[in-house]
């Protein structure tokens, strides 16, 4: 490989996590891990309808259960308009929700809240209250739910801050569309065309923790929300928003977070948790359960996915027009950006002048979908790479071979860069680092790739055939133009720093990550360094834990910072030297003379800055405007066994090759990778929410839905592909959600290899792929 | 109705007093011990679990009054941070600790497992971590840390 790579003192090295060893030892590091006194407790009451008015509350015999300490509903909650959406101001998400609607638009939407003494007391407060609902025909199949004469948003208020096509009238929250090249042109000029749609399915997030938030006030009266969020920015502007009381009177706290996957980018328990601590003046704790996780949190956005490509004999892909219907469920949370994603994260993978796109999102009464790791690539990668791979197996190509000669290569650019953005027009760009050759190339010769025929005839039986199949993803890092991340560092007495990030760790390791980079820039071993993130009164702004943006653009920031201090202590070891600065080098710990024996160690500097000599605090802020997104790319590679008789799809192996640019910590990419991965398998394979004919899911527990164990992972294999990304910190790009797209299409295309039937939507269920084999049959 | 009883929790012996349709889970968290995490309430996901008489058991579905006179062991008594358990500081170099809520309970179903045999197969650690849902590492690094702790036990060299 000619790109170059970058390996480090510090950066490039499996340092261990920074909170490895606390969370190891069990230590009260949660939301809910600080006992908090006189807490008061909340339950929800949820619509069982999917669609109704709601003409009559009555919550007079709850309010007088003893224990119940307040109760809140429409008629007495906050009224503000606004989005759940923890994204940048002015968000891209629809403001179509209150606190609590007067009109219920799914079986889960909030009817009204109980505060009490125990949890015990609430839940029996909850079946006091009387409601009376006039229930309306629901829309369940997003592909017949626009211009449908059945409205769900019929209120008439909602509306974008920015501006985007918006009509309730239609249950339509967003249409985008981008067109480059001549389409007619394109398919005029194929040889063959391949016309495939898809169909994504429901998915929720799961992270082991619950959703929660503990609201109560501080000795100043100010509003202190601990919470499990992956936007502590976000959360405290839209809090304050919502409650009409002012930002600067509301913290928040993200203590360390079981994990969140998107669905901790909404803010869902913050609101309720601090109106009762308003209204009551105690600590509140609105703590979700598994099943209103399941019900009540966010989920995937399900779409239909239409892509029509041509293909020259010559292996020239030559146009490509991709639809995209996606399904925001119940309130339009990420509507217009996961479906824009759906484009700009895919369409640029691979070579091509004339390129369609055209998204619409559409209501349903169905569960609020919200952003997933992934963010409209994952949906879009199904389509993308069934295609693809048909288009390979119709001119009777290699699939990959077809993958390595139209592949997007280091120093191209794609039009679709500048055409489809995130929720509007894009940023051009050129990608600089692109190991995509060499990921294919590893992952085919780790998996058999080549010689795969004559290993299928051997290792198949008549009734069990096995199959492999081949991905390709792209993400990005960052959103260009938008995010923005800050840090900031002072020096301690004895040398050491504390790093204050805005940045959020959600348990993906960005506290480690970047000091990494610090240390890296200033000669520091991890333990000179004190990271502190995610507290709204203590660390910078970040925009939060999202859009594959930590490691690259807070990383950046980190190392801006760090340049600063440098220079920083190189000033002041000029002075207490008496030597140009231009002498000086940066030691271990020290600031050396080049030639000369002097130096001065960080401890002594430390502690003259701050009590003797040249006195001042050494430290700094630091702050990145994303430029560009430098999108991570990968190659996945399965083996499967598809029993014919029984529909069941074993997956054997699977290998995944990876270009995130540097990796900063290899192990954390490949915790990173392969948590993606094994989520993304389960996706493929089992997981899905089964509704009944009235819209309620009737699976919403981890018994029924089935998300991955131990004993059902295929044998896997990381492969990690270093480039170097110039405009990244220390040649690095994002890791974070791409791989959980790779498995639904590497799956079909890995079932299609082994019996020929090709399954388009997942989840490839047992009895969905017998029902494929004999309709196929 | 309350009810008394009595436990030994990480080698101390404790009394409380209890409701008798308490849970487990519910008494361990409300006398500190915090790493016994609450994820599904139906004993799937494993993030409560305690070795009960040396057998890891599910805190949320089991009620308190059941582990009356038993031998309890949480996380907060294996390990610390100056002499970590192997499988603790096995889990920190394997990386296999990602958000860590699932931590606790993974670690101590690898301890019941690694307190009857040190020579776990590979398969063997599977099964004993089946009952443990993970969400944000894949379980590989998990996997390979239990065996490695067991190899550190055995007094393997390297």
């Amino acid at each position: 490989m000619s790109q170059k790579t970058f390996e480090g003192r510090i950066v490039g090295k499996s340092v261990a996590k920074v909170d490895a060893l606390s969370l190891a030892l069990g230590k009260p590091l949660f939301t809910d891990d600080i006992p908090f006194k006189n807490t008061v407790h909340v339950k929800m009451l949820y619509s069982p309808h999917a669609h109704a008015n709601i003409l009559d509350i009555d919550t007079s015999e709850a309010e007088k259960l003893p224990g119940v300490l307040g109760v809140l509903t429409h008629k007495n909650a906050s009224q503000v308009l606004h989005t759940t959406a923890g994204q940048g101001y002015p968000e891209p998400s629809v403001y179509d929700t209150r606190l609590f609607n007067k009109k219920v638009k799914y079986v889960g939407d909030r009817v009204a809240a109980v505060a009490a003494e125990t949890v015990q007391i609430a839940e029996s407060a909850l079946e006091l209250i009387k409601v009376k609902y006039a229930v309306l025909e629901p829309i369940f199949d997003w592909d017949k739910s626009y211009g449908n004469t059945i409205i769900i948003h019929d209120e008439g208020e909602a509306k974008y801050l920015i501006p985007v096509h918006y009509d309730s009238e239609k249950n339509h929250v967003a249409h985008m569309d981008a067109e480059v090249g001549d389409m007619d042109k394109g398919f005029e000029e194929a040889d063959f065309i391949i016309d495939q749609t898809v169909r994504n399915h429901y998915a929720q997030h799961c992270p082991l923790e619950p959703h929660i938030s503990i609201a109560y006030f501080d000795g100043h009266d100010r509003l202190v929300i601990r919470s499990a969020t992956q936007v502590p920015f976000h959360a405290r502007r839209i809090v304050a928003q919502v409650l009409g009381i002012p930002l600067s009177k509301v913290r928040v706290i993200k203590p360390r977070i079981g994990g969140g996957f998107g669905t901790k980018q909404e803010i869902i328990t913050e609101i309720i948790a601090a109106a009762f601590a308003m209204e009551l003046k105690r600590p509140v704790k609105f703590e979700y359960t598994r099943k209103e996780e399941f019900i009540s949190a966010r989920t995937r956005h399900p779409m239909t996915v239409q892509l029509k490509a041509g293909v020259k004999k010559d292996g020239t892909i030559t146009a490509m027009d991709m639809k995209v219907t996606s399904n925001t469920g119940a309130y339009g949370t990420h509507g217009l950006t996961v479906m824009s994603n759906a484009g700009s994260k895919a369409l640029p993978l691979y070579h091509c002048d004339n390129i369609k796109f055209v998204g619409d999102t559409v209501y349903t009464n169905l569960p609020v979908a919200g952003a997933y790791r992934g963010y409209g690539g994952t949906q879009a990668a199904l389509a993308l790479e069934i295609v693809i791979d048909e288009l390979a197996r119709t001119i009777d190509m290699d699939p990959a071979e077809f993958r390595l000669k139209n592949h997007i290569k280091t120093g191209e650019s794609s039009p679709i860069f500048k055409a489809l953005g995130e929720g509007g027009e894009g940023h051009e760009q050129t990608v600089d680092s692109v190991g995509l050759s060499e990921c294919i190339k590893f992952g085919a010769n780790a998996i058999g790739w080549w010689d795969r025929e004559e290993y299928k005839k051997k290792h198949s039986t008549e009734t069990k055939k096995r199959g492999f199949g081949l991905a390709c993803l792209m993400q990005g890092s960052s959103i260009p133009f938008i995010d923005m991340a800050a840090a900031y560092a002072k020096m301690n007495d004895d040398g050491s720093f504390n790093l204050l990030l805005g940045a959020t760790d959600i348990g993906t390791g960005s506290d480690t990550v970047l000091a990494q980079i610090f240390a890296e820039v200033l000669g520091l071993e991890m333990s000179d360094i004190i990271v502190l993130s995610s507290d709204t009164d203590l660390t910078p702004f970040d925009k939060g834990a999202y859009a594959s943006s930590t490691t690259y653009l807070t990383g950046l920031a980190v190392q801006n910072l760090a340049e600063k201090i440098k220079a920083q202590l190189f000033e002041y070891a000029s002075k207490m030297m008496n030597v140009p600065s231009s002498d000086l080098k940066l030691g271990a710990k020290e600031i050396k003379h080049s030639t000369t024996n002097q130096s001065i160690s960080f401890s002594d500097i430390g502690t003259k800055a701050l009590y003797t000599d040249n006195q001042q605090q050494i430290g700094a802020v630091a702050s990145e405007l994303s430029k560009k997104s430098p999108p991570p790319f990968c190659a996945h590679f399965a083996e499967v066994e598809v029993d014919t008789e029984t529909g069941r799809v074993k997956v054997l192996r699977y290998i995944i090759a990876i270009d995130c640019g540097t990796p900063i910590n290899p192990k954390l990419v490949i915790g990173q990778s392969e948590g993606a991965l094994v989520n993304g398998i389960g996706y493929a394979l089992s997981e899905q929410f089964i509704f009944n004919q009235k819209g309620k899911v009737l699976n919403p527990s981890f018994g029924n839905y089935k998300i991955m164990t131990t004993t059902d992972l295929p044998d896997i294999e990381t492969i990690i592909v270093p480039t170097f990304e110039p405009s990244g910190p220390y040649g690095a790009k994002s890791i974070a959600e791409i791989n959980i797209s790779g498995p639904m299409p590497c799956l079909s295309n890995a079932i299609f290899d082994a019996i020929g039937v090709r399954i388009t939507e997942p989840p490839y269920t047992p009895d969905r792929v017998l029902k494929a084999i004999q309709k196929h049959e | 109705m309350t009810m008394k009883i009595n436990l030994t929790i990480n080698n101390h012996p404790k009394t409380f007093i209890i409701d008798p349709s308490e849970l487990l889970i519910d008494v361990l968290r409300r006398e500190g011990y915090v790493s016994v995490k609450r994820g599904c309430d139906e004993g799937t996901c494993g993030a409560c679990v305690v070795l009960l008489n040396g057998k890891a058991v599910k805190s949320c579905i089991l009620l308190a009054a059941q582990a009356h006179e038993g031998t309890i062991t949480t996380i907060e008594g294996v390990g610390t941070r100056d002499q970590p358990h192997p499988l603790q500081l096995a889990f920190v170099d394997e990386g296999a600790i990602q958000c860590g809520f699932c931590i606790p309970g993974i670690l101590l179903s690898a301890k019941a497992l690694l307190d009857k045999t040190l020579s776990p197969t590979k398969e063997e650690v599977k099964i004993a971590l089946d009952g443990n849902l993970c969400r944000c590492t894949g379980y590989s690094g998990q996997i390979k840390a239990v065996l490695k702790a067991a190899a550190v036990m055995r007094g393997d060299k390297k």
